[in-house]
């Protein structure tokens, strides 16, 4: 009876296709889930205790809207010796709540109604959501395993049109684990330059790179930065997903507009956070990152093992060089990408999320993370080979 | 010590039940190299053993256990090694350590009753002439051991899916 009084512009976005998956999942007691999107670190023990002592100095109060000063300068040292990136901590960094509120303020502060975004897929799902929450509209590009999914100019080219505003770029790649190399990534940058685009560019996962692979920002390019906007935040390099930490950057006009946004509907981000996701970045300076190293070190090893096993599996899956996803083809099974996740999740209790939750190109593949304990992730390859073996 | 051997001994840490093929695949490595390895390492006596850390409550086998501090007095040419020694042959002791502090042996100690754990103190440990006191205390609960914390509940609190 109430629906009436929903937007239907609301409505018109599809819920997330793997809320399902959850609520069966939910059911189940042995069920072994690679279906996370999140590090199964606990944060550092220092990081968690700075929390606890601003908490216990009685520091719970507004923060002023672009965050804690302190915060944004660290956060411009990190990317400046990480990065090569250089945004200055007073005008062009607003700290965020997690990545997800940068992406959603940078969709409704740059794109106008009926502007069309460009969205690489397979992609982290929120793009398109905030974009048609914007008034947008999403283009989808595709994206192909044989590439390893990384962004191919002429397909991002053959589809700007006059409405054209932004494009979306985010490696690595959530679900795919792809990267783009720099040589990719600067063909898709002229590309940007030539017809006057914005990029809006999740980095989350920059710090979760393997194989000495370092993914660049296309910020950095030449001629990038004044159309660029940086996004990352704590979540999957310092373990702190839980906190709701993030942080955009770019040129001050462009924070200026976001920052109304933020300032009018969030106000600030939790104070702890920041001074936790402060402390984090400046015990990583001071140690030389050494907390990433040791999770990434972890994720790596637990990467070669599932690769391998999805290899010994007769499954084809290109080698990730990034994030903590696997993204192996299951067309030769005949079965589409949900069903195939429905059944493994029905008869071996093992959750995954079906490809095309992440767009039309991710059909035919799985999403599976691989940050979950090395004795959980070889009972589930046990499992999922019984389950191809039964088919 | 080599960068692959510290991996090898870091994985092994983590888990040693690991099947050596999953520990090659996972450290990009083949498994005749991971197995020279660690062949090397034990022969080197940086490993020693492999053993579980084991509850025994839940294993219903009584074990009593104490920890004793030990004043000792060194001894002309050895220092503490001697006296070492001779505590490292009783079976009970299960770790020793040389402290800095108030007193200088920490011995770990494990008998199957309080009484034989007594007996132990009182006629094997204090009467060596290099022993000038003792200070036992006894475990009443292990709520962690060598990293693992005992009884705890499955740790991973993350929602099963996520995007």
């Amino acid at each position: 009876m109430s629906e009436r009084f929903v937007n239907p512009a609301i409505n018109a976005v599809p819920p997330s296709a793997i809320r399902r998956f959850f609520d069966v999942a939910a059911t189940m007691k042995d069920a072994i889930s690679l279906g996370v999107g999140e590090p199964d670190f606990v944060t550092p023990f220092p990081v968690r205790n700075s929390a606890i002592d601003s908490l216990l100095d009685g520091e719970t109060s507004y923060t002023t809207n672009a965050g804690i000063l302190p915060l944004r300068e660290e956060i411009s040292t990190y990317l400046k010796t990480r990065y090569r990136l250089d945004y200055s901590p007073a005008s062009e960094i607003l700290v965020t709540v997690g990545a997800s509120e940068a992406v959603d303020i940078a969709m409704r502060a740059l794109v106008r109604p009926g502007d069309e975004v460009l969205i690489p897929e397979p992609c982290y799902i929120s793009y398109q959501a905030c974009t048609l929450f914007a008034g947008g509209k999403p283009v989808f590009v595709p994206t192909y395993a044989e590439d390893g999914f990384e962004l191919r100019a002429e397909e991002l080219e053959q589809r700007i049109s006059p409405k054209t505003r932004a494009v979306v770029l985010s490696y690595p790649n959530n679900p795919t684990g792809g990267v783009m190399p720099l040589e990719k990534l600067r063909k898709a940058a002229e590309v940007i330059k030539r017809h006057d685009l914005f990029v809006i560019c999740d980095e989350i996962y920059s710090e979760l790179s393997y194989d000495d692979f370092t993914q660049e920002s296309i910020a950095s390019l030449p001629g990038m930065r004044e159309r660029s906007m940086v996004i990352s935040g704590f979540s999957k390099a310092f373990a702190m997903t839980g906190f709701r930490l993030g942080y955009l950057c770019a040129p001050e006009p462009i924070v200026a507009a976001v920052s109304r946004i933020h300032q009018y509907t969030i106000m600030c981000a939790s104070r702890q956070s920041q001074v936790a996701s402060y402390n984090a970045l400046k015990q990583g300076r001071e140690n030389g990152y050494e907390e990433i190293r040791r999770m990434r070190d972890s994720y790596d090893r637990r990467r070669r093992l599932t690769h391998q096993a999805f290899l010994d599996m007769g499954l084809e899956c290109f080698e990730p060089k990034g994030a903590f996803y696997m993204f192996p083809s299951i067309r030769k099974t005949g079965l589409s990408s949900t069903e195939f996740c429905d059944r493994l999740l029905r008869e071996k209790h093992v959750v995954t999320v079906p490809g095309s939750a992440f767009g039309p190109s991710g059909e035919g593949h799985i999403r599976c993370c691989y940050a979950t304990a090395t004795e959980k992730l070889l009972e589930a390859f046990a499992r999922m080979s019984d389950f191809l073996q039964d088919l | 010590m080599n960068g692959k051997e510290k991996q090898v001994l870091d994985m092994l840490n983590e888990d040693c039940r690991i099947p050596l093929e999953k520990m090659a695949v996972m450290m990009g490595m083949e498994i005749r190299e991971v197995a020279e390895i660690i062949d090397s390492l034990e022969k080197q006596r940086v490993i020693l053993c492999y053993r579980p850390v084991i509850n025994w409550d839940k294993a219903e086998r009584n074990v009593v256990e104490a920890m004793i501090e030990v004043k000792v007095t060194p001894q002309r040419d050895f220092g503490f090694d001697a006296v070492a020694k001779r505590i490292n042959s009783f079976e009970e002791v299960r770790s020793l350590y040389l402290m800095s502090g108030a007193y200088d042996l920490l011995i770990q100690v494990a008998a199957p009753t309080l009484k034989e754990l007594a007996q132990f103190v009182s006629e094997r440990l204090s009467p060596l002439e290099t022993v000038t006191g003792t200070s036992t205390s006894f475990v009443l609960k292990r709520y962690k051991q060598d990293g693992v914390v005992f009884d705890a509940p499955d740790q991973d609190r993350r929602l099963s899916v996520s995007p």
